[in-house]
Parts: C-alpha cells; structure tokens; sequence
C-alpha cells in the first residue's frame, strides 16, 4: 500500500523521466549497460589486437632500444673483447663530420625534396588520367600505371643501372642528339648525373603509388561541387585550384608523408649503381656500410638511430604543422 | 557433448602422431650419415671445381669424413661480412672456409681460426710459393693453409708493341705503358671502379717501390702509422693520375673493374692490361664463341706487371684463397685432414686447368698439362714469387675503402695532395674520429 504524497512523487518523478527522455535513458538503465558492452569489447579488442601489439613490440621497438644501447658503445664484432662504453661520443664524432655524414644526410634529403616534389606532379597527373578514362580502359590503364611499383627495388635499380652505364647501356646510343648526352658520357662518374639518375629510377618506381593515393582522393570529391563550380562558370584551373585540391588535401598530405618517409630511407638504388661513389652516399647507405661492411657495431647504431630520429622529425612535422590527419576516413578518431 | 570432446582428442591423436612421424624422419635423416662427421666447406663461388675436391676427398676420406659445400656470396666483401658475423656468433658450422687473404688478420686477431697443427703447416707449406705464404700468415704464424694463389701480370697486344719497338722480355716500367698507349692513341686496361681493385693497384705500385703502405701493420688501430704521405705514395698517385687525367683508360674509368678492363683491353684501342690471369681463359671462350676476332688470341702477350721505378723488381698483387678452420667448430682435426688432401700439387694443378686459378704450390706448377692450357704458367709462377700482398692488419677493410675514396674517381687523383689526405684520413678514420 502507497501513501498518497509517496505516489505523488513517483509520479512527479515519472513525468520527468518522461519529459527528459533519451537523456534520462542514457543515464540510467541503459547507460550501465552501455558500459558493461564498451568493456566487453574494450577486453576482446585487446585479446584480438594484443597478440599483434606485442609482436610489433617485439620486432620493432626491442631493436630500436638494443641499437640505442648498442650505439653508446665502441664495439667491433670482430673485436668482441675491446668493448667500451662511450656514452655519447659516437653520436659526437658522427654529428662533427661535415665530409660524410652531413654530405649524405644533405644528399638525402636533396632526394627526399626533388623525387616527392616530381611525384607529386607527375602523380596527380596520373590520377586525373585515371579518374576521368574511359570505362573500357580504367582497368588496363591502372594496371599499366602500376607495373613499375610492382618491380622490385633491386631489381629495377640493376635495370637503370645497366641502361645508363657507359659499357652496356643504350641511353648514350640513342640520346646522342640530346645536348649535353654523347658516347663519352658516363653517367655514374659524376655527382650531377649519378644524381639524377638515382633520381629518375626512384620517380620511376614509385609515382604509381602516388598516383594511387591520390586517385582514392581524388574519388572522394563529391561531383555536385565540381557541377556547382561549373554551373557557376569556374574555368578548369579554377575548379582545381578551389574545389578539387582543397577537397583532396588530406590525401596529398597523406601521399607527401608516406613517400617522403619513403624516399628518406632510399637505400638499394645508390647501393646498386654508385655504392656511395661520386659524393652520392645517403644515410641509410651510410649505416649499412657502417655496421655490416665496417662491422662497427658501436658508431653503426649510432648512425642507424640518427636516421630513425631524423624519420619520426619528418613524421612529427608533417602531422603537427602541415595537420596530416592519418585517421581521416576510419574509425579511428570516432571516439574523440 | 560427446561430439566436441572427441574432436580435440581425435586433434591431439592426430598431431601427436604426426609430431613422432616428423621426429622419425628427421631422425631417420639424420642417421642416414649418421656415423660419418660432415664437414661444411665454405665456398667462394666458382666453376665448380671446389665442390669436385670436395667429393673427391670425400671419396679417399673412405667414411672419415664428408665434406659438404656452402657457397659465400659473389664479392670478396660480402664472403668476409658474412664469414665474421657467422664467426662472431659462435657459429660451429664453420669447419673450413675459402679466405681471401686480405681478410685473414681481422679473423685471426680476435682468434676465430682455429690454429694449425703444426705437422700440418709443415706438410702443407713445404713447397708453398713466398708471396702466397706471405699472405697466409698473421703475427708471423700460419694460420690459414694456402690453396691457389692469384697474381696479376701484365698483359699486351703484340702489334701495339711491336709498333713501339719494345722489347717485352726485358721489364718495362709504367712510364713505358703509358707512353705507347699515348703515343699510339690507344687505352690502358687498369681498374678504376671504386671497389677493391682500386687498393690492390696502389698497393702494387706502393710495394714495386719497395715500400709498404703500413709501417707498423700490426700495431693497434690508434697506433697505426701509413706510408703514403711520402715520396713513394706521391709517385704512386703520380702514375694513377697521369692515367686519369689524360683519358688513358677511356671514358668508362670510373666504373670499370676487372671484366670492364678486359673488354677494353680485346677492342679495337686495346694495348696494355694489368689483370688477373682469368683473362686468358674468357678470351679464348670468346674467341671460341665468335664474340671477338679469332686473330685476338694470338695478338696477346703477357709480361711481367710493371715497374715503378727502372732498376726495382715489381710486386704484383696478391689474391688467392687460403683455408681456415673454425676455432667453433667441432671437427677441427678431421677439417685439417680434409684441408690436406684438398691442397694436395695434384688438386691444385687439377683446380688450375680446371677452373683457371693458379697453384700456391710450385710443385703444381711442374705438370706438363698446364703448357698446353696455360702457357703463361711460368710467369705465373715468378709473379706469385715476387707478389706482395695488401696491408695484413685487422683493420684492412677501413684502410682499404678509406684508399678507394681518395684515389676514385682517378681523374681527380693528384700526386701532391691525395696521398697525404689519405693518410690523414686513414688515421682519423682508425682513431674513431670521423666516418668512413
């Protein structure tokens, strides 16, 4: 049995229940719930991605902290018994030496500026041929684009190598008309040419893959803006300039990081065609040759880790001052 | 119920009798040799002719033993990297490896070749020539066994010395060379890629005047003292850049390694080359084959490599494999057994018409088979006498790039300063205070 003022009361709460609704839902019954399911699938989120993260753990950041601790050392491998502490004189005598480290990290990010700036062109070009083919030859198409992606570095460094090389390559055979191109020219012997060579194979190789990111971005531009922009009389580089790009920036933003990192660590087309001669050593070239040729284990990782340090910079500016967004379009920062 | 119980209990039968068949057939394999120790041969890639001694000492071992054979990598550098990374980790499948004897000291310094019983360095190295020998040594002990040698020489067209009037039986010096080539408007076959062949021309120029690059080849890395900033380092760099600067060695210098040279060498402006004796056998191949004139063969003459200076006796470059034992490995007596017999004159001289590397062993040379496919056999043979080989410290490989870098590309080579930046290079690089 209710009292009367105890069932004036429920049914005062009642009514506000009722009036606050979905808000008063979430709060109560429902919300526990809620929260039960977000743990739930909070604790079998880890068991399925847990299992992935410590691998990642295992294979990438334990080799991270042994190169760190390894590069604090003056340790060679085929000196096991000299090992010496050195805490940070590696990272010294590395960082002091103008005529090598800074000659390959400068030669490094002269490739790292020129092959993304040229991709970044010669990709979007791509991408609009792409984008606006035909139906009958979009699939051939993309598959021609791509073949070059799909050869192996090393394999298409040998490629390049043997077709500018003055003993069995074609290029000075048939660009002999080409001014500044003869038969004497060898193209390996010189920073200038060696350069551009290595260059040229790098843009090569990898513009389809720019062009692929930047035809995923260049589909997700809703065709009523282009129509509204045409209706409203925009010439083709205006409809570019203000609908296209400024709709497409999170994919070129995402395109420049990754090929940026990319050509950052460009390694087997210097190694294959110059091996670092005519001033052509990049930074990871440099590494390699210090811990595997020179078996310096020691100054190896120091040089390994600076190059590590110099990659998260890159990625560091890239999202903090260009506002790269590498969550767009996934669930990711639906939480947020 | 019943059902998804037995399933995993099937599962487990199931794996658990799959486990034992595995177990079985490993076991099974492994018994298959099991009373015969195998020796794991590691070899430098060739024509086949390592893998043919090894059967056939495995054959006379007559169930002592069986070797088997693992090939290196291609390059010189490469078989070093992964022979000390292997060495370094203890590896004890290492129980014999083809050395290249430049890379011998950096592997017996930190003592990862086992050391060679006396009986056997006295039986192996009886009739071994000095400058193989040489290379074979570390701390003046044998640590390696010596197998073929490898020397270059001077190699020539007749028709351009002809046209010069030289007498080839005497020696002839660089000056010599270099002036027929340009007298006659033709090109010098020499190695100027930056890779090792660049070390083992200044080493051979440096030595056939009597010096030698290190002065103190054994000493510590901080204490290491070279000998280029000198007279005879500028004389070195004198003759390499006198190549270079007047195009001596066409236009593809700066790529070109050994096979370049020879090709250079059997065109049309080919007159000199130094180079290793491969050359004789891949000309006759492709004289064979109809890729260079048939008349090329019997234009080409061989000498001595050249001097320096007049009245010295030059030291050719010394190359080769030797053969070490892993201080890991379990078989080191039978290794040593197996090393004996496949160094044996006769296998030598075998492995020589073979697969055209010449014996350290002057008792090899003596087989009348050799006139007939080797006919500079005996020049061979008085080159390896005379042969020098390249710094032996354990820090050849810093020495050896650090001379690469200052003498490539060899139109920039100048007598006066490269000499003495490499050397201060050299130290700076031994000292840790700077890159390679």
């Amino acid at each position: 049995m209710t009292t009367a003022p105890e069932t004036s009361r429920r049914q005062r709460r009642e009514a506000a229940a009722s009036s606050n609704g979905k808000a008063a839902d979430r709060k109560n019954g429902a919300g526990a719930k809620r929260t039960n399911r977000a743990k739930s699938e909070a604790r079998l989120g880890w068991l399925i991605a847990g299992p992935a993260f410590f691998i990642m753990l295992a294979v990438t950041a334990y080799p991270i902290a042994q190169a760190i601790y390894d590069s604090m050392f003056s340790f060679r491998l085929t000196s096991p018994d000299d090992r010496s502490f050195v805490f940070l004189q590696n990272y010294m005598t590395i960082l002091s030496d103008t005529e090598v480290f800074w000659s390959a990290l400068g030669v490094t990010v002269l490739v790292t500026v020129v092959t993304v700036a040229v991709e970044l062109v010669l990709g979007f070009a791509l991408a609009l041929v792409m984008h606006k083919a035909l139906k009958r030859i979009r699939g051939p198409l993309r598959t021609a684009i791509l073949v070059p992606y799909g050869i192996i570095t090393v394999v298409s460094a040998f490629a390049w190598y043997y077709m500018f090389d003055i003993n069995s390559g074609f290029v000075n055979n048939w660009f002999g008309w080409v001014p500044g191109i003869d038969s004497d020219l060898d193209w390996f012997a010189n920073f200038g040419t060696a350069i551009t060579v290595i260059m040229a194979s790098e843009i090569w190789k990898t513009t389809p893959f720019i062009a692929l990111l930047l035809l995923a971005g260049l589909a997700q531009v809703p065709d009523e803006l282009v129509e509204a922009a045409k209706v409203d009389g925009a010439s083709w580089r205006q409809q570019m300039t203000r609908v296209i790009l400024p709709n497409m920036k999170a994919a070129i933003m995402v395109a420049v990081l990754f090929r940026a990192l990319d050509a950052f660590r460009i390694f087997d087309n210097v190694f294959i065609m110059t091996n670092g001669a005519a001033n052509t050593e990049v930074l990871s070239l440099l590494a390699y040759r210090t811990s595997i040729g020179r078996l310096e284990i020691g100054l190896g990782s120091a040089v390994s880790v600076i190059l590590f340090v110099c990659v998260l910079l890159i990625c560091f500016i890239a999202i903090k001052f260009f506002k790269v967004d590498l969550a767009s379009g996934t669930d990711a920062k639906g939480g947020k | 119920m019943g059902e998804s119980q037995g399933s995993p209990r099937r599962g487990r039968k199931v794996r658990a009798a799959g486990t034992a068949l595995a177990a079985a057939l490993l076991l099974s394999g492994c018994s298959d040799s099991g009373d015969v120790p195998v020796l794991t041969w590691y070899i430098n890639p060739d024509d086949g002719g390592q893998a043919t001694l090894a059967q056939l000492c495995t054959e006379e071992a007559e169930g002592a033993y069986e070797i088997r054979t693992s090939l290196l990598p291609a390059d010189a550098p490469s078989q070093r990297e992964q022979l000390a990374r292997r060495l370094a980790a203890n590896d004890s499948s290492l129980d014999i490896m083809s050395l290249d004897p430049p890379f011998i000291p950096e592997l017996a310094e930190p003592g990862f070749l086992a050391p060679v019983p006396e009986d056997v360095a006295e039986r192996t190295t009886e009739d071994t020539l000095e400058g193989a020998l040489a290379g074979a040594m570390w701390n003046d002990e044998l640590v390696t066994v010596p197998f073929w040698a490898n020397t270059q020489l001077l190699w020539y067209r007749e028709s351009v010395v002809e046209e010069a009037g030289l007498d080839m039986d005497e020696p002839v010096t660089w000056d010599q060379v270099i002036e027929t080539a340009m007298e006659q408007e033709k090109l010098l076959g020499v190695q100027g890629t930056r890779a090792e062949s660049m070390t083992v021309w200044v080493n051979a120029l440096v030595e056939s005047q009597g010096e030698s690059i290190l002065a103190n080849p054994e000493a510590p890395a901080v204490d290491l003292q070279t000998n280029l900033d000198t007279e005879v380092g500028s004389r070195a760099a004198e003759v390499i850049s006198l190549i270079g600067s007047e195009g001596l060695a066409g236009p593809g210098v700066a790529s070109m390694d050994e096979n370049q040279s020879m090709l250079l060498f059997q065109g049309d402006s080919g007159s000199f080359m130094v180079n290793w004796p491969f050359v004789w056998a891949a000309t006759n191949a492709a004289a064979e084959e109809g890729v260079v004139d048939e008349g090329l063969v019997d234009d080409i003459g061989w000498a001595q490599y050249p001097r320096v200076v007049e009245d010295t006796a030059s030291a050719p470059p010394l190359g080769g494999i030797n053969l070490g034992v892993g201080a890991d490995s379990e078989n080191q007596e039978l290794a040593f057994e197996a090393i004996e017999c496949i160094v044996a004159p006769e296998n030598q001289t075998e492995y020589f018409i073979t697969n055209g590397n010449p014996p350290s062993s002057e008792a090899a040379y003596e087989d009348p088979a050799l006139e007939d496919d080797f006919p500079m056999a005996d020049a061979i043979r008085e080159a390896l006498e005379n042969a020098a080989p390249r710094p032996q410290t354990p820090f050849y490989n810093e020495i050896s790039t650090a001379i690469q870098q200052e003498f490539t590309p060899i139109s920039g080579v100048s007598a006066e300063q490269t000499p003495a930046q490499t050397d201060a290079f050299i130290v700076e690089v031994l000292r840790g205070e700077r890159l390679l």
